[in-house]
């Protein structure tokens, strides 16, 4: 993408000026399409749809009056890939490549709606043309995913149009550091990585700290499974976590950062790239920042692929091109962090809340969310959920407004069952709403989401990670599922994490194999509470979270595994058999054919039989049948 | 043909200057070092031991502890069937065993043709396709048991 080359901003108002520009510059009578480029939307081809579009408007010769562009995560991947049609505004989903010839001959030229385009409501039927009316859309706040969506990332230019780098010339226009931490202190933030420190706090601890050299570091190593908050701001808005790294290096009085992101994200690491060269090219970042005399420089390094890593000591370790191994926090990494001076870790979706906080006050921040929890969280809808995306909400939103009126509630025909917070080490959650009442206490589907209210229900906010589960979920083998994960990642420094989660592990699958008995509950509980006191770092003392939680809310299905050798959900593969169904089989013969352990045997057009004892339990046929008539139980 | 490398020194150094032969980007060096030879070949490590005035133990401590770093080579395709929460629930596990079972190996492990390796992910972060198969950098999204054979097809060398 272009950026200018001769320019580089001496100071505030030069910035000022040339958001004016662009704003005089801006045309208004031309078609502005938008194709998302998350990841989401890529893996579903709206690169092809992006070329595609290319062509169709070259051939046409509608450069002049086409601007085409692409942008970060519109949040509802589910629908994807997702096309925005300025000025009127229209949303077109699940586009592919063959719409695209139709959309430049309708929408474009004529401005026709193509009605198969649009967000069909589930309930009523009804298409909706923009975001506002799809119910996705409506209860959301954008506070951190503001721009995503709406500019292109590699684009400077389209960052600074709606206000980007504001916040920080502000800064630099003449706020001391002390009144910078102040604001953030006064909003309330919280760390958004899962801890929830109160972030100004953080700060000031930093800056106090003695020593000439401080360090900031952006935490993008988003580890848990099932979460892509941070994947997404990287990817669709990186100068807004830059633009909140360097006014956070300004307040404490750092001169360099880094931002620590995950490998399996290649995309937010190109964009950062860009991002930060092109920062510095008008001379945003760097030596004399604004003609103010502040030096900043900010490095990306990749991570190697440890879970651990996002934990904030093991995380500086391996910056320091070692193994990630967490320490003892007796000594703050704010008084001896990276090379042991003094440094402030943020998570990308923290920093990122930086910027809106200079720019629109620290009252206004703290008017949004409950007395524990300002502002805004952005969660990811994953799992069983229907409309599977990126929402952002004020926090205080209760659970049933997230999952059912902005998730849709569960997908396919099949009851809700719980909903998981808080990454592997998070819990789950009873979430029954046919039942309400009925469970009492534990249908937690009212609960207002902020991060104390979730962790006296024994989970936490984590980082974001919001997975829903139905009836075909069964809880022992989602319990034993983080357990595997945690045995995976532990470091293995400390004995009770490392020794710990192995033996809670190893009791899981003894139960999930039908080989329980009633001990094992109370020697999971004793474990539980050993590890959970005595581990070294988080990922220890709360392993034993998915354990507890599910223990609490959902403890007759370990019931069901240990006394009746029964997996509830049809899933825990050495309690389930497969089977045909006389009723709904049709003699199609295309489970045999597929079969790879020949168990199947029947003549075309007569009733199949599989034969139990050579089955591999492959799951072949149940997903070829076209009739129902493999049964999983 | 040898599906295996030879380590020229050149291409070493010439990734240490890419990095500016700084230490804080040890991992990214080994990862360009793995990207080129597709494991991490002894007498690299030595060369980048030797460039960073760093023991070779620490550079055997980071190449065992992260995931993205192999000692062994590893496959001409890279399979990594993903195993975050929502692919876990909707049947990861299940479409891994098939993998395993068509190509032969484990989670980990490489076909002795070096054609493939089979590895796990913890979430790549697009859940909306869940259950999700990586190839290379190809997603191959809504997978299901019995389309594992096709995907492997589109990769196997004729």
């Amino acid at each position: 993408m272009s950026v200018e080359t001769n320019i580089r901003f001496q100071s505030p108002p030069e910035l000022s000026a040339f958001r004016d520009r662009l704003s005089s510059e801006r045309r208004d009578d031309i078609n502005r399409i938008t194709i998302c480029a998350g990841t989401g939307c890529v893996a579903k081809g709206s690169i092809r749809v992006f070329e595609k579009f290319t062509e169709a408007i070259e051939s046409r010769q509608l450069d002049a009056t086409v601007e085409l562009k692409i942008s970060g995560c519109h949040g509802f991947c589910e629908n994807g890939p997702l096309v925005v049609m300025k000025p009127a505004g229209i949303l077109y989903m699940e586009v592919r490549e063959r719409d695209v010839d139709d959309i430049v001959e309708k929408t474009v030229t004529t401005g026709e709606i193509i009605e198969r385009l649009l967000y069909k409501d589930p309930v009523s039927g009804e298409r909706a043309r923009n975001e506002d009316e799809i119910p996705f859309y409506k209860k959301q706040m954008r506070v951190v995913l503001r721009n995503i969506g709406k500019i292109d990332p590699n684009n400077i230019d389209d960052y600074i149009a709606v206000g980007g780098y504001s916040s920080l010339a502000k800064v630099l226009s003449g706020l001391q550091p002390e009144e910078v931490i102040s604001m953030i202190e006064r909003s309330g933030l919280r760390g958004r990585g899962g801890g929830g420190f109160p972030t100004g706090r953080k700060w000031r601890s930093c800056r106090n700290a003695p020593g000439d050299i401080h360090y900031v570091v952006c935490n993008g190593d988003e580890g848990d499974p099932g979460a892509f908050m941070d994947r997404s701001l990287m990817e669709g808005d990186p100068h807004s976590i830059l633009e909140g790294m360097i006014i956070g290096a300004y307040a404490i009085g750092a001169e360099d950062g880094f931002v620590y992101v995950r490998m399996e994200y290649p995309l937010a690491i190109e964009r950062l790239l860009n991002a930060i060269r092109d920062a510095e090219v008008y001379g945003l970042l760097g030596g004399n920042i604004l003609g103010s005399g502040f030096d900043f420089r900010i490095r990306i390094n990749r991570g190697g692929g440890a879970f651990v890593c996002g934990e904030s000591t093991a995380l500086m370790a391996s910056l320091e091109g070692r193994a990630g191994e967490p320490r003892a926090k007796y000594i703050h990494t704010v008084e001896k962090g990276l090379w042991d001076k003094p440094t402030n870790l943020n998570n990308v979706e923290t920093w990122a809340n930086v910027p809106p906080i200079i720019e629109r006050g620290p009252e206004w921040f703290s008017s949004l969310g409950t007395d524990g929890s300002k502002g805004t969280k952005v969660f990811s809808l994953v799992g069983k959920v229907k409309n599977t995306g990126l929402v952002e909400v004020p926090m205080g939103i209760t659970l049933r407004e997230i999952l059912f009126d902005i998730g849709g509630g569960v997908k396919g025909t099949k009851k809700f069952k719980a909903v998981q917070t808080g990454g592997p080490s998070g819990g789950c959650l009873v979430v029954d709403v046919e039942e309400k009442g009925k469970k009492g206490a534990f249908n937690l589907i009212d609960l207002p989401v902020d991060f104390d209210r979730l962790t006296e229900v024994g989970s936490m906010m984590g980082s974001g990670g919001m997975i829903v589960m139905d009836e075909d979920d069964c809880m022992v083998d989602v319990a034993k599922y983080f357990l595997s994960f945690l045995k995976e990642e532990s470091c293995g420094k400390c004995v009770p994490c490392r020794e710990g989660i192995r033996h809670m592990l190893t009791i899981l699958d003894r139960i999930t194999n039908g080989e329980g008995s009633a001990e094992d509950l109370q020697l999971l509980e004793e474990l539980a509470e050993t590890i959970a006191e005595a581990s070294l770092c988080a990922l220890g003392t709360q392993a034993p979270n998915p354990i507890l939680s599910t223990l609490n809310y959902f403890r007759s299905e370990y019931e069901a595994h240990i006394f009746e050798g029964k997996c509830p959900a049809g899933v825990c593969k050495q309690l389930v058999t497969y089977s045909i169904s006389a009723d709904n089989c049709t003699g199609c013969t295309l489970c045999a054919k597929n079969c790879p352990a020949g168990c199947i045997s029947g003549e075309p057009k007569e009733l199949h039989t599989l034969d139990s004892s050579t089955c591999i339990k492959c799951g072949i046929c149940y997903d070829v049948c076209n009739f129902d008539a493999v049964i999983r139980r | 043909m040898s599906k295996i490398k030879e380590v020229r020194p050149e291409k070493v150094a010439e990734i240490l200057e890419s990095f500016e032969h700084r230490v804080d980007s040890l991992i990214m060096i080994l990862q360009d070092i793995q990207e080129e030879y597709r494991y991490l070949p002894e007498d690299a490590l030595r060369i980048v031991a030797d460039d960073l005035d760093l023991p070779l133990s620490q550079l055997y401590e980071v190449a065992t502890f992260y995931r993205s770093f192999s000692l062994e080579p590893r496959g001409t395709h890279e399979v990594k069937v993903c195993l975050g929460t929502a692919c876990h629930l909707r049947g990861g596990p299940m479409i891994l065993e098939n993998f395993e079972r068509v190509l032969g190996v484990k989670a980990g492990q490489t076909t002795p043709d070096l054609d493939f390796t089979l590895e796990t992910v913890n979430c790549v972060g697009a859940c909306a396709l869940a259950p999700l198969v990586l190839v290379d950098s190809d997603y191959h999204g809504e997978t299901r048991p019995s389309k594992v054979k096709d995907i492997l097809g589109k990769y196997s060398q004729k």
